[in-house]
């Protein structure tokens, strides 16, 4: 039988692994409700399966999402993934296919230069050994990326990388460690018995050439054995337990697996899936225009987990989505942070028994202009104009007395208090048998939408005067006028309203690019959800958002928020309007009215 | 005895040196922006909540620095921390954490 000493620190850190990883994913499975258990039984028999397969083979070793972001920093990713995998696979297969048995033990393979010694007399035995050489250059393509982005992380694309404390440090350093130990002891392997490949074997030769090979080698095997073992028990208490993680988080979703608003088992799974690669850190506005660096989403994730949760970074997040759009993980930040706030903030402190009874109002279309709006009325005004001269009947829902969606109480975390305003709403809403619900803001239109379950259309006013437009309720005249458009966090990445505002900007005057749009679009900086001592950040935000608007000229920026406009109207030499202003100055009236 | 519309009301003097400070400075401590409320009521005039009832933030805030906080925890229950006072306040007061903050020193005091 093959074996040495030096075998024993590797062995003894895949055993412990093995046992701690098993365990952790056997709590999480037992914590499951008996619902979702059942989901996950029956999703791992079915079809369903090979969907979690490809996307563990695409995202988990490939990393094509990272790809997209920062073709360098995929390739990072994928080396290290995509050939550790490889190595450990090929490396199976090859000292099988040698030992002619299915079985031997699992260090075998690992340290098979070590044991074996005359050239391989299997199929393919060079093949072998050329793609054995070839992942290892890979991964150590990897490590040196890897090295680089710590010292300037310019290289890969982001302006900061992830901070580390010194676990993390001594983590990563034995996973780096590994890989150059395996190409020194291969390498005097092969300089002693000719067993290398394209890269371990001139390696080797130059070694034999002036180090004394017989002991040297010795001592890279035992060097290259601790650094796995180490690696091994430092896994499942450092961010790398995110690669068992990430595999259970994919089958999670594939499964149906539910999630609710609280911290529950998905969230738990989500957080110990991070990676901190850093790219939310370098999505965040917080981090890149106000110089916040301590509350960005790999920073939070890490603060659950360590059950560290502080006030400060849980509230000082602006919900803006960005993060949550990059993450190759697909970790949903918002709700993660969300659920962290409900921890400090789900009491019921509110009681809105001063709430009328509200005398049924009977419409086809019911149009709700929401907190924000009123405080922009020139947005209100020109709705209820365009609803008039479309000759709709409607009914304007909170013109005198307006009922808040629920929304902000939500953002803050205070869902059972929310849950109050939703039914006063909801009482209005259906009685008035409405067909269409507008509204001119996104925060009430996505929780309108999430949350209030109603059986009717639900439309943003760009979703609606598109139709009004398109169906030739209204007449818009074009005009020469540039427009740079502004994505509403909420309008754009929450709900996915991209194309409407857009289509309508067209009928009324051009539209200029800029380097921030639909699901890369910057946050306006007017954030409700953001309870921290925030206006000076709130400053920078909105200044630089509004130069990046303003970079190409425009006679107008537009936005379709009037959260949006009234942030920005406080910074911006260009007139700031929202596209309903703009319709309406444009409208042909088609009607006397 | 004739009444000509007056009458002599209850002494409303305030010593402020024996007043109950505490939740003035724990959200003073907490919120800073609330030291530079200038107590204009432009909160008050947009307020959601005060279209409905007599909310009256502006007035909360001065209760709470004078340490009349008898009626503060009723009242601020009024609030839908819908932000509208937020961004019409001319100096910038984080007025949505202000009310949280105020909730959360009420209930430490408990």
């Amino acid at each position: 039988m093959n074996f040495d000493w030096f075998v024993l620190p590797f062995s003894i850190g895949l055993f412990l692994l093995f046992i701690l990883v098993i365990f952790k994913i056997s709590f999480w499975i037992r914590q499951l409700p008996l619902n979702d258990r059942l989901l996950l039984n029956k999703g791992i028999f079915s079809l369903k399966i090979l969907r979690v397969i490809k996307e563990v083979i695409l995202e988990s070793l490939l990393h094509l999402r990272i790809f997209k972001i920062n073709p360098l920093l995929g390739f990072m990713h994928m080396s290290f993934a995509f050939g550790w995998f490889m190595l450990i696979a090929i490396g199976n297969l090859e000292s099988r296919m040698y030992a002619g048995t299915e079985l031997n033990l699992p260090y075998y393979p690992i340290f098979f230069k070590f044991f074996i010694h005359k050239p391989l007399e299997i199929p393919f035995a060079e093949g072998f050994t050329f793609i054995m050489d070839f992942f290892l250059l890979l991964v150590l393509s990897g490590v040196l990326i890897a090295f680089s982005k710590r010292i300037y992380s310019k290289i890969v694309g982001l302006k900061r990388t992830t901070k580390l404390k010194a676990f993390d440090i001594f983590a990563m350093l034995s996973l780096w460690l590994i890989f150059p130990l395996r190409l020194f002891a291969e390498s005097s392997a092969a300089g002693m018995y000719h067993t290398g490949g394209f890269m371990t074997q001139p390696i080797g030769n130059a070694f034999a050439g002036f180090l004394p090979l017989d002991t040297l080698s010795y001592i890279f095997w035992w060097a290259y054995s601790i650094s796995l073992g180490v690696f091994f028990v430092c896994l499942p208490y450092s961010r790398y337990m995110h690669i068992p993680t990430e595999i259970i988080l994919i089958a999670f979703r594939h499964f149906g697996i539910h999630r609710s608003k609280e911290y529950d088992i998905f969230k738990d799974v989500e957080v110990f899936s991070c990676s901190r690669c850093g790219i939310c850190i370098d999505k965040c506005q917080l981090n890149t225009m106000a110089q916040v660096t301590n509350i960005q989403s790999a920073y939070f994730i890490k603060s659950i987990r360590k059950k560290n949760q502080q006030e400060e970074i849980v509230q000082n997040c602006l919900i803006c989505g960005r993060c949550q759009e990059f993450c190759p993980v697909g970790i949903k930040t918002d709700d993660l942070r969300l659920s962290q706030r409900m921890i400090f903030e789900n009491k019921e402190n509110a009681n809105f028994n001063y709430l009328p009874p509200q005398t049924p109002i009977k419409t086809e279309v019911l149009y709700f202009a929401g907190c924000m709006t009123h405080l922009t009325p020139s947005i209100k005004l020109s709705m209820v104009n365009i609803l008039k001269n479309s000759k709709i009947p409607f009914k304007f829902m909170d013109e005198e007395e307006s009922i808040c969606c629920g929304r902000p109480l939500m953002l803050s975390g205070n869902t059972k208090d929310a849950q109050k305003l939703m039914q006063a709403n909801i009482e209005i809403i259906c009685s008035s048998q409405a067909h269409t619900l507008v509204t001119s803001c996104p925060i009430c239109l996505r929780i309108f939408k999430e949350e209030y379950n109603l059986n009717i259309n639900v439309l943003h006013h760009s979703q609606f005067i598109e139709n009004l437009i398109t169906e030739g309720k209204i007449r818009v005249q074009t005009s020469t006028k540039t427009i740079s458009y502004h994505d509403p966090c909420d309008l754009g990445r929450g709900l996915g309203i991209y194309d409407e505002p857009r289509s309508i900007l067209a009928h009324t005057g051009t539209l200029l690019k800029n380097n921030f749009e639909k699901n890369n679009s910057l946050c306006c900086g007017g954030s409700i959800a953001n309870n921290q001592n925030y206006n000076l950040n709130k400053d920078k935000i909105s200044k630089q958002v509004i130069e990046h608007l303003s970079s190409k000229n425009p006679d107008i920026i537009a936005t379709a928020c009037p959260l949006c406009k009234k942030t920005f109207v406080k910074y911006s030499d260009i007139r700031v309007a929202d596209i309903a202003e703009i319709v309406n100055e444009q409208m042909i009236l088609l009607h006397s009215s | 005895m004739i009444d000509f519309g007056y009458k002599i009301q209850a002494d409303r003097q305030i010593n402020l040196d024996t007043t109950d400070k505490d939740l003035a400075n724990f959200v003073r401590k907490h919120e800073n922006s609330f030291n530079i409320c200038i107590g204009c009521g432009t909160c008050t005039a947009s307020c959601s909540a005060g279209n409905f009832t007599n909310f009256n933030f502006r007035k909360l805030q001065l209760f709470i620095c004078r340490g009349e906080i008898a009626d503060v925890k009723t009242e601020i229950a009024k609030c839908m921390l819908c932000g509208k006072c937020q961004l019409a306040c001319p100096r910038g007061v984080n007025t949505r954490n202000v009310i949280m903050t105020i909730r959360k020193g009420l209930e430490e005091q408990l």
